[in-house]
């Protein structure tokens, strides 16, 4: 809605007095945005609506009984007992996922940002296993994270006795972070060396002449300057870990125990292994309420945080 | 940054990037080997980085387990068919958005935005009971029609409004002059200059599509109307593990040709990759 129609173009062909540019125009919008518009309908604004009904009901799937129960769902939510558990695992892995993420993204954009021969050669490899299918990338790491496997056989080639890491608490939720970081990091590393490319070399060149070091010169200048792009990398970072649905099933199940369930997975379980529909839909509804407070808390944050923004 | 750097300083940084590269290109090699070692050689110490043995017939039993080139064939289809309908569905959209001045638009903007907000992991309980309704659990059409015109395509007509509005407008104006249609105007002249956003478009949808793995396992129940991320997670013995070298060899199957159509044109991925998130 930036480009304004020049509405004194003179008209072309017709002149009935009906169908005036303007007018014409509202038909083409339309016809143009119906396809999409009547997607998001059916396939996003009809199922919202009905996930909230489902949150009101008790649904037994076996009896066929689907009986209206207000709130009863949501005090579940609130004694339910492994969602704390749940939540708790969420947030470990969505923030030591976007902390690890970001932080390499932007070291290895700094690294290929240099002259150096061959460099495109490095990029195309970071970037590779984020167009390796997800779950045979997935596959693989879980045979490298075997108690046998690649990883612990090399350990053991130095001597070191490496640990069962997806059947131990902590390495599980390490591993299942660092096979994620490592399959789609490279789309943020790119965002980051887009950004970095379009910062001015004369500030660097000033801040050369004035004597600053180099890790004053990123301090000061390049990290405020992709600042927009740090904010937006965290965003998509930060809906898509609450996405991750493939990893944990292919390569904890959500265990040991519940140390690596996260909210999706729960969902996933209490709705279409458990059939508690009901409780599935407010669990949905929880989701949406985490992703929407996140994606506005961020929002916000760019008031204060961004520095610059073109 | 972009200073000469000294010989020394130049050994270190290659040094250091060999080192960061192992994560990212050794399970791709482990995949590819493992999947021709025969099974007594797969938890083998030292770990074998070439394949002292080979046994080829891994390759033979991933199709005798599961009717795997039918699977093959649906995600293929079924990522292609979803590429072309986001492609036309989304690019239609983000023209009108970002050219066309019609009642509503902003409002109407802000509601398919909102597409972005909820990711479908939480319309899927509904979703699932919608399509058991319609007699489509157990098809592909879930898999085909969420993503053309539900959530997932509303960041690609993001993607191409961003697109379109940094489009000068002189060129549409002189069409309207001369009496063309807004549709001819779309289909002849817009659209053929937003082919670096759609190329962007349709690689993201494709990984997307090709990728999906909760919808499948979600609506699909028979083997053979699985997609490959589902079927790759099938190959395992009769206590439940994993036969890992059969998995292996169909995880090879699935990821090498994508990755080789990407180190063919990994310039137009990147690029366009990057491209896309600069605009969006």
């Amino acid at each position: 809605m930036v480009v304004a129609q020049d509405h004194a173009v003179p008209e072309g062909r017709s002149s009935s007095p009906f169908w005036t540019i303007a007018r014409r125009d509202s038909l083409a919008g339309f016809l143009f945005i119906a396809p999409q518009l009547v997607g998001i309908s059916i396939f996003v604004l009809i199922p919202l609506g009905l996930v909230f009904w489902y949150s009101l009901h008790e649904w037994n799937v076996l009896a066929n009984t689907f009986t209206y129960t207000g709130a009863q769902n949501y005090r579940m939510l609130i004694e339910d007992t492994n969602l704390l558990e749940v939540l708790g695992a969420t947030a470990v892995f969505s923030s030591g996922l976007v902390i690890f993420n970001l932080s390499l993204a932007l070291l290895l954009a700094v690294l290929l940002n240099q002259k150096l021969a061959g460099i495109s050669i490095f990029r195309t490899l970071f970037f590779s296993p984020v167009v390796v299918s997800l779950v045979a990338w997935t596959i693989v790491w879980g045979f490298l994270l075997q108690k046998n496997g690649g990883i612990n056989g090399l350990l053991q080639v130095f001597g070191v006795e490496g640990p069962n890491w997806l059947r131990e608490e902590t390495t599980a939720m390490i591993s299942v972070i660092v096979v994620q970081v490592f399959k789609n990091v490279g789309l943020n590393m790119i965002l980051f060396l887009a950004a970095l490319q379009g910062v001015p070399n004369e500030l660097y060149e000033a801040a050369r002449i004035d004597g600053a070091p180099r890790f004053k010169q990123f301090r000061r200048i390049t990290l405020p300057l992709i600042s927009p792009t740090i904010l937006l990398t965290s965003i998509i970072t930060i809906v898509g870990s609450l996405q991750v649905f493939a990893q944990i099933a292919v390569l904890t199940q959500g265990g040991p125990g519940l140390s690596t369930t996260v909210l999706v997975y729960y969902l996933y379980q209490q709705a279409f292994q458990f059939h508690f529909f009901g409780y599935g839909s407010t669990l949905s509804i929880l989701l949406f309420v985490i992703v929407a407070v996140l994606t506005f808390a961020q929002w916000q944050m760019r008031k204060r945080i961004v520095f610059y923004e073109s | 940054m972009k200073a000469d750097l000294s010989p020394r300083m130049k050994t270190c940084l290659y040094g250091l990037m060999c080192v960061l590269l192992v994560p990212f290109v050794f399970p791709t090699w482990w995949m590819v080997t493992s999947s021709v070692k025969p099974i007594s050689d797969i938890f083998a110490f030292p770990p074998q980085l070439v394949p002292q043995n080979y046994d080829w017939t891994t390759y033979t039993k991933v199709f005798e387990l599961q009717p795997f080139v039918q699977q093959y064939w649906n995600s293929a289809y079924i990522a292609a068919v979803v590429t072309i309908g986001t492609m036309i569905v989304s690019s239609m959209a983000g023209y009108a958005f970002a050219r066309i001045r019609f009642p509503f638009a902003n409002t109407i903007f802000m509601i398919v935005l909102l597409g972005l907000l909820i990711p479908s992991e939480v319309t899927i309980v509904p979703l699932f009971q919608m399509f058991l309704q319609a007699g489509m659990v157990n098809t592909h059409w879930p898999l085909i029609l969420v993503p053309i015109f539900g959530a997932p395509s509303v960041f690609s007509t993001f993607v191409m409004r961003q697109f379109f509005v940094t489009l000068p407008t002189e060129l549409e104006e002189a069409a309207r002059v001369d009496g063309l249609g807004r549709f001819k105007i779309f289909r002849k002249i817009a659209l053929p200059l937003a082919k670096p956003a759609l190329a962007s478009v349709a690689i993201f949808t494709f990984l997307h599509s090709w990728n999906l793995f909760l919808e499948p396992i979600v609506f699909l129940s028979s083997a053979e109307k699985f997609t490959l991320p589902q079927a790759l997670t099938q190959y395992t013995d009769a206590y439940g593990g994993p036969m890992w070298n059969i998995q292996l060899a169909a995880a090879t199957l699935t990821a090498l040709p994508v990755l080789i159509v990407f180190i063919i044109a990994q310039k137009q991925f990147v690029e366009g990759l990057a491209h896309t998130g600069l605009k969006g």
